[in-house]
């Protein structure tokens, strides 16, 4: 039972884990960037939603309904204004660029936040927890799941049956014909990240929520998100998420064998996936 | 001759140190369509990404209706009713056929064309179209991208290689769709290798040799030596 519990925590916390990697996996997808500071925009928003909450005494998932917005408009700017300028036939550029965003960004929330670890309060909804036969979920990990798996469905929604979705595959597939049916790269990139940062928001808050943040960890939410792409299969948003639950599981499983093996567990796994199956376990099937 | 409503001049085209094209003047009459021969290489493509934006040029070099269009982009040429086919069909093979059409459409003019009338001009899409673009023949993918163009109801549509590695059956069905085509006031340009269906179906015929316009001339009193002058470069 014990280790069934470890198992369903697992697969919950691999929930929050699919939302670090949602958008990772939407902009590489997109526009082949990789983006290094992530993590930091990730932890970002998590400071925004602190500064908004203390502000109007707001419940943190209520503050989604400013940050969310506001990471979407970061998104929007910093794409137009500066990763746009980064691209092209070469990959080094957007690396060392995001890779610099990401420094900045750290050193930001360091003089503006200081180093001390905060929290976002959300009450009662932290503590609060469900019991099926024997098993103990805890409502938060649930929400975020359920939250995960609506924001997985809606990217996916979104990409095969909107006429933004088809602008972004479209423009994904072949720039310059993309640009020559009317469709300007550079704003759809800027509405990509801004869709991506977006969800970063979400994932910013709930990580708030369920651990104390400093400007620091950023780089291991990257490192998580990065490994649930890549174990889920690039481009292929579902397998982000089963991504992220073998992450989450296998983390789960390690820290019960030894609290200091979490963390390697998830490599581990990482590593053993990687070598079993290099494209990741779904990979996107490309005509 | 009807007022032109695209005219280059003095038009120079760069792949970076590269010179494509040199000094390229031609002008299309509104609602005539021109043929462009050239062999390959020639700079027939070449000529086609520069009007369409999608090589930069010079200002001063590219007009369209009385606009000097050189430093436009691509989308934003597209919005003043110049759509393109481009050699080699370029699909999107992430998108289904009715999805290609309907990105040609993005540009948002109004006109004859849409789903209904493309499906109407090739009939072979409506059945195919939830399938993968890439699942086509040549020929059904040249439909789509042809159907791609005229869903931004263009004024003026490019072809570039309109008929190039495709059955001899499937180029007599296209040209038998295309009066159906241009009919509608549209004006053209053809980029095809062969010349005689070049000439068939154009007024006036402009050649390209090494980047320079070699000939141009009324489509129906051209002779062949000159067009095998022009075409070779044989003196
Ligand atoms: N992307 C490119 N980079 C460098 N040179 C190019 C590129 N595309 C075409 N060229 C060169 O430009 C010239 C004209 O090519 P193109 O316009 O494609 O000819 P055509 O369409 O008449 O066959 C050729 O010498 C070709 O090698
Ligand atoms: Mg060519």
């Amino acid at each position: 039972m014990e280790w069934l519990n470890a198992i369903v925590q697992g697969t919950l916390l691999g929930g929050l884990y699919a939302l670090f990697a949602a958008g990772l996996s939407l902009i590489f997808g997109v526009m082949r960037l990789v983006n290094i500071a992530h993590g930091d925009l990730i932890v970002l928003a998590a400071y925004l939603g602190l500064t908004v909450t203390t502000a109007t005494g707001m419940h943190p998932l209520v503050a989604l309904v400013i940050v969310v917005p506001a990471m979407a408009l970061i998104g929007y700017a910093l794409q137009r204004g500066l990763l746009n300028q980064t691209l092209g036939d070469d990959i080094l550029p957007p690396l060392l660029v995001t890779f610099g965003l990401s420094v900045i960004i750290q050193n930001g929330l360091l003089e503006a936040y200081s180093a001390d670890p905060q929290d976002l309060d959300a009450g009662a909804l932290e503590t609060a927890s469900l019991a099926v036969g024997g098993l103990t979920f805890g409502i938060l990990p649930l929400l975020t799941f359920a939250i995960a798996i609506a924001v997985i469905w809606g990217l996916q929604w979104t990409f095969y049956h909107t006429a933004l979705g088809r602008a972004f595959r479209a423009v994904s597939d072949n720039q310059d014909i993309a640009q020559l049916m009317g469709l300007n790269r550079r704003h759809i990139f800027g509405l990509a990240m801004a869709l991506a940062l977006g969800v970063t928001a979400i994932a910013g808050i709930l990580l708030g929520i369920r651990t104390s943040f400093d400007p620091a960890i950023g780089g291991a939410r990257l490192i998580f998100g990065f490994e649930a792409v890549i174990i889920g299969g690039l481009g292929n948003l579902w397998g982000t998420l089963a991504g992220g639950v073998i992450l989450g599981v296998a983390q789960t499983i390690g820290a019960k064998i030894d609290p200091g093996w979490q963390l390697l567990a998830g490599h581990i796994a990482f590593l053993v996936i990687l070598a079993v199956r290099p494209n990741g376990l779904f990979p996107r099937v490309s005509g | 001759m009807p007022d032109p409503i695209l005219q280059t001049c003095g038009l120079n085209s760069f792949y970076g140190d590269f010179q494509a094209l040199y000094d390229v003047a031609l002008d299309v009459g509104e609602g005539e369509v021109l043929a462009i021969i050239g062999a390959n290489g020639a700079g027939k493509t070449t000529l086609m990404r520069s009007i369409t934006g999608l090589l930069m040029n010079e200002p001063g070099q590219i007009h369209y209706r009385g606009h000097d269009i050189s430093l436009l982009r691509a989308d934003q040429v597209a919005e003043l009713g110049l759509a393109m086919v481009p050699e080699g069909r370029q699909l999107f093979p992430s998108l289904t056929v009715r999805e290609n059409l309907m990105i040609g459409a993005q540009v948002n003019r109004k006109g004859p064309w849409d789903l209904k009338s493309v499906y109407k001009l090739f009939p072979i899409l409506e059945e195919r179209k939830d399938q993968a673009s890439t699942s086509l023949s040549g020929g059904q993918q040249q439909m789509v991208a042809i159907g791609r163009a005229l869903m931004a109801n263009p004024d003026l549509i490019l072809f570039d290689e309109i008929s190039l590695g495709l059955a001899p059956i499937i180029i007599k069905d296209i040209y038998q769709a295309l009066p159906g085509i241009i009919g509608e006031g549209m004006s053209a340009v053809i980029v095809e290798q062969d010349i005689t269906k070049a000439l068939s179906v154009s007024s006036r015929v402009y050649c390209l040799q090494e980047g320079r316009v070699s000939l141009e001339s009324a489509s129906d009193t051209v002779s062949r030596e000159d067009i095998s002058r022009a075409y070779f470069g044989i003196e």
